[in-house]
C-alpha cells in the first residue's frame, strides 16, 4: 500500500492534503472536524494584530455556476480572522496538543515592520505549531491597508519580511504568493533570497463575479455596492498549475519546496500539483462546497493510483512532470497528428463540425452516410488543434493519432522522424544555423 | 353471462380530480435549468430535424438556460403557434426526443417536451402576444375548421396582414385539442386558453356552429373570399363490420372522449365494469386509460396485430399498461354477444400473419363486456365538397405547399392526404398553407 506520509520542510503530516488558510480553518471547532475527517494538516486562518479586523455583515461570497449549479468558481471578500489573537492562539495550542500527528501551520499578516513580525512570531511559537505561512496574497481589503497582496506584489518587501521572520523564529517559514502579478518567478525568487523555506501558491485572483442586472452593482453586493474579491475554485486550477510550474522550472527557485494551491477538487487535481513540484497541496473551495468528507476520496484516489502504478512514496512523484514543461520554442514541429473520430462512440451531435467549420480549420466533413448523420475528419485539412476533442461530449470518442510515417496530406511533406523546433526553423528570422 | 353494468360515480369524488390530473406535471424553474444544461446545442440538431414544425430546439433550450424563457417561447411560437399544446400532446418519444443525441449516448433524451411547455407556459402566463400584424392587405381568407391546422393557418395569415374568418362546426374552437385528446394531457381548460392566445393577434373572427355543406358551402366561400383553407378534420368513423355492432353498449371512442372532455362532472359519465377497446392507435389508448380512470374494473385493448405494429407509441402502450389496462395482441372481433338487446360480451378470433396477410386462425374465445369501444380510425367525409375537389386515398389531395386541386383552396391537418394525424403535423400544414396563400395573395 502506498505511503502518503509527507515531510514538508520538516512539517510532518499523515497525508499531503492540507486545508488552506481560509474560513474552513477559522477556529478549533472546524479544524477538529477536519482532522476527524482525515485531513493531513491545516494552515490556520490568517492571524493579525489586535484589535482584530471586522468583516462585512452582508454577503462575502460570489460564485459562477454551471447550468445545474455546479460551483465552478468562488470569490470572497472576507478578511483575516475577526477574532482576538489570544483566542486563536489558545485554540491552536489545544488542537496541536490533541492532534500531534497533523500539520499545524499558522498563517500570519501584520504591518510591514520588523517589531510587529517579531512580536507575533514569538506568541505563535508558544502554541507549538509546526510552521508559519506569511500571507502576502490576499487581494482584497487588507491590501488597501498595505498588507496581503500589497506586499506580495513587491518582491523587495517579500524578501525583507521573509528575512525578518527567519531571523525571529526557529519555525519553518512558508511564503504564500499572490497570482495578481505579471511574473510569479520574481516574488518566488525574493522569498528564496529572504531565506524562506518554501512558497505556497496561488492565493486568490482579483475578481468581480458578476453584475446584478437589477441594481447594476457587482456581486457580492453590500447595500448596493460591491468590491473586487479573491477568486478561487476549479476555474483557477490551470492558472495555479502554470504558476507552480514556472517556479519549479526557474533556475533560481528550482528545488524550493512548494505547497500547491488552486482549485484542487479531487485526487487527480492534487496529483497534478504534486507532479509539478508540490510537496503538499492545500484545499479550500472544494471543502467549502462539499464539506470535509472529500478528503476520503482524495486519499483513496491517490493511494489507488500509486498502488496501480507501483509508486510507494510521494517523493517519487514530486516534480515528476516538471522536465516535460518546456517553452513553446522547444516543441517538436516535426510531430504530426490527426484527429480521429470513433464512429461507434459518436452520437452525431455535430459539435465538432460546428466548432471546426466555424472557428477552426474546416477539417471535419458533414456528409450523411447510409441515411445517417456522419462526421469525419479530413486529414488534408486537420492541423490537430484538439478543439474537436475538447468540445466533444463523449469521452475518448475523438482522439489524436500521431502519424509516424508517410506524408502529411495537409502539407504534402514526408513525416520526419527527427526532432526539430522553432529555434532552427527556416521561417524563424532568428534561427540559429547549426554549425557545419 | 351477467347483465351489463354501466354506471357513473364508481369512484369517490376526490378520485376523479386525482385520476385526471396533469400526466406530466410542469417543470419547476430549477428543474428547467438543470434539464436545459443537458442539451448539447447540436449542429443542425437531429431533434429539430425530427420536429414536423422544425422548431429551433437547441436555441430555445439555450434561451431557457440563460434565463430567457420568454425569448425561448418566441423561438417556439415562430415555428409553431400551438407550441403549448404540442408540448403536452406530441409523441415526443417518436419525434424530437427519439432523435436527441442524449438518447443515443445514454438512453435518456433531454426532456424537450417539458422544456417547451416551461417556455410556452411562461410567455402565455405573462399574457403577451409576441407577434405583431403586418399592415392590412385588404385580403380576406376563409378557414374551415378551428382545429390545430385552421388556427395555425389563421394566425400566420393574420400576421401577414390578411383578415381571416374561421368557420367552425362545433360550439367551441380548438378541434381535437378541445374534443379529442386525453383529458390528463390538457388540464385546466388549456385548449381554450390557447385559442384565446392565438386570437389575441387580432384580425381573426371565428363563427362557431357553421357546418360546411349546411350553413356554408365551398362554392360560396370561394366566391366571397380571396382564398380558402380547409382544415375540418375527419367526421366519419370506421365500422367494425361485425354482427350486432349497433347494440346498446357498443360505442364510438371518439364520441365518448368528446363527451368526457366536455363533462363538468366526470362522475356523471357512465362507464362499464368490464370494458373492451378495439383498435391499436392513440384513440384506443386514450379511451382505454380514461375508462380505467373513470373506475372501470377491467379494461382490455384488443388489437389484431402485434405490439410493434400498434400506431400508439411504446410510451403510450406502457402508459396504458401501468394504468392497469391489458393489451391483447393478434385477436379480432367476430361477434358482439347480446342479451335483451344489450352487449354482454364479444366473441373474438385469434389472428396470424400468413404471407403478409392477416387471417383469422379459426380459433375463437369469448370475453365478458358491458361496454365495447370502437377505436379503429376515423374517415374523411367528402360529401360537402360536392366532388369539386380531387381526393387521394379518401382524403383531400394536396401538394407540398398544401394547395388542393383548386387554385384558390388549400387544405391541411387530418382531412388532407399524406398526413401523420398529429397535432404538430396539422400545425405545420396550416403554417405552410398560410405562407403559400400569402404568396398567392401578394402576387
Amino acid at each position: 500500500m502506498a505511503d502518503l506520509r509527507s515531510n514538508f520542510v520538516g512539517i510532518k503530516s499523515p497525508n499531503p492534503f492540507w486545508l488552506a488558510s481560509a474560513p474552513p480553518t477559522d477556529k478549533e471547532y472546524n479544524v477538529v472536524r477536519a482532522f476527524k475527517a482525515g485531513w493531513g494538516g491545516v494552515v490556520w486562518k490568517t492571524l493579525g494584530e489586535d484589535p482584530h479586523v471586522v468583516n462585512v455583515n452582508g454577503p462575502r461570497y460570489g460564485a459562477i455556476h454551471s447550468g445545474d449549479r455546479r460551483l465552478l468558481g468562488l470569490n470572497n471578500i472576507e478578511l483575516i480572522t475577526d477574532r482576538p489573537l489570544q483566542t486563536n492562539l489558545d485554540e491552536i495550542k489545544r488542537v496541536k496538543r490533541d492532534w500531534p500527528d497533523r500539520a499545524m501551520v499558522v498563517s500570519l499578516m501584520v504591518p510591514c515592520e520588523e517589531p510587529n513580525w517579531a512580536a507575533i512570531l514569538k506568541r505563535v511559537e508558544e502554541t507549538d505549531c509546526d510552521g508559519v505561512e506569511l500571507n502576502f496574497g490576499c487581494p482584497h481589503g487588507m491590501s488597501e491597508r498595505g498588507m496581503g497582496s500589497a506586499v506580495g506584489q513587491v518582491p523587495e518587501y517579500i524578501e525583507m519580511v521573509a528575512r525578518w521572520c527567519k531571523a525571529n523564529t526557529r519555525m519553518p517559514v512558508i511564503v504564500k504568493l499572490t497570482p495578481n502579478i505579471t511574473d510569479v518567478r520574481k516574488p518566488a525568487r525574493a522569498a528564496r533570497q529572504g531565506g524562506a523555506d518554501a512558497v505556497s501558491l496561488i492565493n486568490t485572483i482579483n475578481s468581480i463575479m458578476s453584475i446584478n442586472l437589477d441594481n447594476f452593482a457587482p456581486e457580492p453586493t453590500i447595500d448596493g455596492k460591491g468590491t473586487h474579491g479573491g477568486y478561487c475554485g476549479p476555474a483557477v486550477k490551470p492558472i495555479a498549475l502554470s504558476m507552480v510550474s514556472e517556479i519549479a522550472r526557474d533556475a533560481e527557485t528550482k528545488g524550493m519546496p512548494i505547497s500547491g494551491i488552486g482549485g484542487i477538487t479531487n485526487w487527480r487535481d492534487a496529483l497534478e500539483f504534486i507532479l509539478l513540484g508540490s510537496g503538499t497541496v492545500q484545499v479550500c473551495t472544494a471543502a467549502m462546497t462539499y464539506g470535509f468528507k472529500i478528503v476520503q476520496e482524495m486519499t483513496s484516489g491517490l493511494e489507488q493510483w500509486m498502488d496501480e502504478r507501483g509508486y510507494s512514496r510521494l517523493d517519487e512523484l514530486v516534480g515528476k512532470a516538471v522536465p516535460n514543461v518546456t517553452d513553446w520554442q522547444y516543441l517538436n514541429l516535426n510531430y504530426i497528428a490527426k484527429a480521429h473520430i470513433d464512429q461507434d462512440k459518436c452520437i452525431q451531435c455535430g459539435r465538432c463540425y460546428a466548432a471546426c467549420e466555424d472557428t477552426s480549420h474546416q477539417a471535419i466533413s458533414n456528409q450523411p452516410k447510409n441515411g445517417k448523420r456522419h462526421f469525419e475528419v479530413i486529414d488534408a485539412e486537420c492541423v490537430a488543434c484538439n478543439l474537436c476533442i475538447e468540445v466533444c461530449p463523449v469521452e475518448t470518442c475523438i482522439t489524436m493519432v500521431q502519424m509516424t510515417e508517410g506524408t502529411d496530406p495537409r502539407t504534402g511533406r514526408k513525416i520526419d522522424p527527427n526532432y526539430a523546433n522553432w529555434t532552427t526553423h527556416p521561417n524563424n528570422p532568428a534561427a540559429k544555423i547549426a554549425a557545419e | 353471462m351477467a347483465h351489463p353494468d354501466i354506471a357513473g360515480r364508481r369512484l369517490p369524488k376526490a378520485a376523479y380530480a386525482e385520476n385526471f390530473a396533469d400526466l406530466h406535471p410542469p417543470l419547476s424553474p430549477h428543474e428547467a435549468l438543470v434539464e436545459s444544461d443537458r442539451c448539447y446545442f447540436c449542429y443542425e440538431a437531429p431533434c429539430q430535424q425530427a420536429c414536423p414544425t422544425s422548431i429551433d430546439i437547441p436555441l430555445f433550450i439555450r434561451q431557457i438556460g440563460a434565463g430567457n424563457p420568454n425569448g425561448a417561447a418566441e423561438t417556439i411560437f415562430e415555428q409553431n403557434i400551438l407550441g403549448g399544446m404540442c408540448a403536452r400532446v406530441c409523441p415526443t418519444e417518436t419525434l424530437c426526443e427519439e432523435a436527441c443525441v442524449r438518447e443515443t449516448a445514454e438512453g435518456k433524451p433531454v426532456k424537450i417536451g417539458l422544456l417547451q411547455r416551461y417556455a410556452t407556459d411562461a410567455l402565455m402566463r405573462a399574457g403577451r402576444q409576441p407577434f405583431q400584424r403586418a399592415p392590412a392587405t385588404g385580403k380576406k381568407v376563409a378557414v374551415v375548421g378551428a382545429g390545430p391546422a385552421g388556427l395555425a393557418c389563421a394566425h400566420r395569415l393574420s400576421l401577414h396582414g390578411h383578415d381571416v374568418t374561421i368557420f367552425e362546426a362545433r360550439k367551441k374552437s380548438g378541434g381535437l385539442n378541445e374534443y379529442g385528446i386525453a383529458a390528463y394531457k390538457s388540464v385546466d381548460d388549456f385548449a381554450q386558453a390557447e385559442v384565446d392566445f392565438v386570437l389575441a393577434i387580432g384580425g381573426i373572427k371565428i363563427e362557431n356552429g357553421k357546418v360546411l355543406g349546411k350553413a356554408i358551402t365551398l362554392e360560396r366561400l370561394r366566391q366571397d373570399y380571396d382564398a380558402v383553407f380547409l382544415g375540418m378534420g375527419l367526421q366519419g368513423v370506421n365500422a367494425l363490420n361485425t354482427r350486432h355492432e349497433d347494440t346498446d353498449g357498443v360505442e364510438d371512442a371518439v364520441d365518448y372522449i368528446a363527451e368526457l372532455r366536455q363533462a363538468k362532472d366526470l362522475g356523471k359519465l357512465k362507464v362499464g365494469r368490464h370494458v373492451l377497446v378495439i383498435g391499436g392507435g392513440m384513440t384506443a389508448i386514450d379511451i382505454a386509460v380514461q375508462s380505467k380512470l373513470l373506475g372501470a374494473e377491467d379494461v382490455t385493448i384488443l388489437y389484431r396485430r402485434g405490439a410493434e405494429q400498434m400506431k400508439a407509441s411504446d410510451f403510450e402502450q406502457e402508459l396504458a399498461q401501468t394504468k392497469g389496462v391489458k393489451i391483447k395482441h393478434w385477436v379480432m372481433p367476430k361477434k358482439v354477444l347480446t342479451k335483451d338487446g344489450k352487449a354482454i360480451g364479444l366473441e373474438c378470433e385469434y389472428t396470424a400473419e400468413k404471407k403478409g396477410r392477416l387471417e383469422g386462425t379459426g380459433e375463437t374465445f369469448k370475453l365478458k363486456a358491458d361496454m365495447i369501444f370502437k377505436a379503429i380510425g376515423q374517415t374523411f367525409v367528402p360529401k360537402p365538397m360536392q366532388d369539386a375537389i380531387v381526393l387521394d386515398g379518401g382524403r383531400i389531395k394536396i401538394d407540398a405547399s398544401r394547395r388542393t386541386s383548386l387554385p384558390d383552396v388549400w387544405a391541411g391537418g387530418d382531412c388532407a392526404a399524406g398526413g401523420q394525424d398529429l397535432t404538430v403535423a396539422a400545425v405545420d400544414d396550416g403554417r405552410r398553407a398560410a405562407e403559400s396563400i400569402h404568396t398567392f395573395l401578394s402576387a
